[in-house]
């Protein structure tokens, strides 16, 4: 039952904050800052855990294809499949959505505490649309540069750790990337960003909207955010490759 | 003028405020006074419309706010200012951010205007010399007069304020009432104040309105009010160790 109000509160949530877009001369501002927060704040980590998730996946397809009869350029095809299709669009937004998620729900929950969302609302302004909806441009904007960018780290990590390490050659990790490339699958990824971004702004911005309480209950729905963020996130990425991959 | 007609709030099953009827007067600081957990922020909270009435109506000069569709209301709230308890200050704005945020939003002025609108502001809550500066680095009476100055930024007809001196030391929080005072005659507004402050009441308290456990329990003036006969507004008031001695 409170899963259906608490949907039902996020619906009407959603149709506040997209149903009329606030003034131009606040949002510009705000995006930017956005944009910023969202996007270029987040852009170390994103490169940090893509060079590492890439070295590693070379390391551990390196131990197990060790049989001769299998070509060694398999070793950079696999890598570029795993990180085109999973690693970089999931696992980097898992890790965006608690980076960037938990950020969103404190810092809203923090306005709805100290009343700072009433003031909105008293002076006749659309307090969700207002604080929410430059978030959500700023995400559908910056996460797909951040997945991109994973993608090319990713590999250039695999690439580094096969060289370093001698696992396989640097001929036959980069033929291993050229070989079977479908770019539908760059399309199917970023289509799957697209949504992460959208779950993990909205849900954590519903976390931090309807927070009631003191800095405690702030914290409290930091964490829900991250975690009813991530559950989201996993269960839209089956949803989704069912969808378009089958 | 405002006017509260047979308000009825419950949360939940429980009944927070029954039978409110109030009338809050122009040019006058109408209090609402009672113990904490008594209904007051509720009330007010429903008098702006940030909580839905169960029942009764809440009319603005003839106009009423209850029925009124969404977009009406936003109208109407650009007539109302309201000093929050915390203040409410928009934390990664400049105070001078804060004050010029309603006329940004709102004002049809020039950007000349609007700046020597927020000036004008500031320099009547006495903090001309502070815009530059962010709400975390002034003090809290300092974030009150900025509340005060953002509240009446776009001339309101209405100014809510929500216990606009606790928190503060007794010297900061009369020049807070006073200045309340001071705006509210001057510019000839609706003022309703929720306070607990005795202080405040004695010297300001122009209509009171004492609620009990969700009912109106008592209305008069500062003239009446330490002789009012009630009881329960008697234990209110002399509470304190330093009211009981000074009781007549």
């Amino acid at each position: 039952m409170n899963f259906f109000v608490s949907f039902g509160s996020y619906l009407l949530l959603l149709k506040s904050t997209l149903g009329k877009p606030p003034s131009g001369k606040y949002f510009r501002r705000q995006l930017v800052d956005e944009l910023s927060l969202i996007g270029l704040n987040s852009l170390g980590i994103v490169l940090i855990i893509s060079v590492f998730m890439g070295a590693v996946l070379v390391i551990q397809a390196g131990y197990n294809l060790q049989n001769p009869l299998i070509p060694r350029f398999t070793i950079g095809n696999g890598v570029r499949e795993s990180l085109i299709l999973e690693f970089s669009p999931t696992i980097v937004s898992l890790i965006l959505a608690g980076k960037i998620g938990s950020s969103i729900s404190s810092q809203i929950g923090s306005m709805r505490v100290t009343e700072q969302i009433d003031a909105l609302d008293i002076m006749g302004i659309n307090s969700a649309s207002f604080i929410i909806f430059p978030k959500i441009v700023a995400a559908l904007f910056s996460f797909p540069f951040l997945i991109t960018i994973s993608m090319v780290t990713g590999m250039l990590g695999g690439y580094s750790a096969a060289v370093i390490w001698d696992i396989v050659s640097a001929t036959d990790f980069i033929l291993g990337l050229h070989l079977y490339f479908y770019p539908f699958e760059i399309i199917y990824a970023l289509i799957k960003t697209i949504i992460f971004a959208f779950l993990i702004v909205t849900i954590s911005a519903y976390h931090g909207y309807y927070v009631k309480g003191g800095a405690l209950a702030v914290g409290k729905s930091s964490t829900k955010a991250v975690v009813y963020s991530s559950i989201a996130i996993l269960t839209a990425n089956v949803l989704i490759t069912k969808l378009i991959l089958i | 003028m405002i006017e509260a007609r047979s308000i009825n709030k419950s949360f939940e099953n429980k009944d927070v405020l029954k039978n409110i009827n109030i009338i809050f007067e122009r040019g006058k600081i109408n209090q609402i006074i009672g113990q904490s957990g008594s209904g007051k922020t509720v009330l007010i909270k429903c008098l702006v419309g940030l909580f839905e009435v169960t029942s009764g109506d809440v009319i603005y000069d003839n106009r009423n706010f209850t029925r009124m569709s969404m977009k009406e209301r936003k109208l109407l709230r650009q007539e109302i200012g309201m000093v929050f308890q915390g203040g409410a200050l928009f934390d990664s704005m400049t105070v001078m951010d804060n004050v010029m945020f309603p006329l940004r939003m709102f004002s049809k002025g020039t950007k000349k205007e609007m700046q020597e609108r927020a000036d004008f502001c500031l320099d009547r809550v006495g903090l001309n010399d502070a815009g530059n500066l962010l709400p975390d680095e002034i003090s809290g009476g300092m974030q009150k007069r900025v509340s005060i100055a953002r509240a009446i930024a776009l001339n309101p007809k209405y100014l809510f304020c929500d216990e606009p001196n606790s928190g503060l030391d007794p010297k900061t929080g009369v020049k807070i009432d006073d200045l309340i005072e001071e705006i509210t005659l001057e510019f000839g507004i609706t003022t309703v104040v929720n306070t607990h402050d005795m202080n405040s009441v004695i010297q300001h308290g122009d209509n009171i309105n004492f609620i009990f456990e969700g009912t109106l329990e008592w209305q008069g003036n500062k003239k009446d009010f330490l002789d009012s006969g009630n009881e329960r507004l008697n234990n209110f008031i002399y509470s304190t160790e330093l009211l009981k001695r000074v009781k007549p």
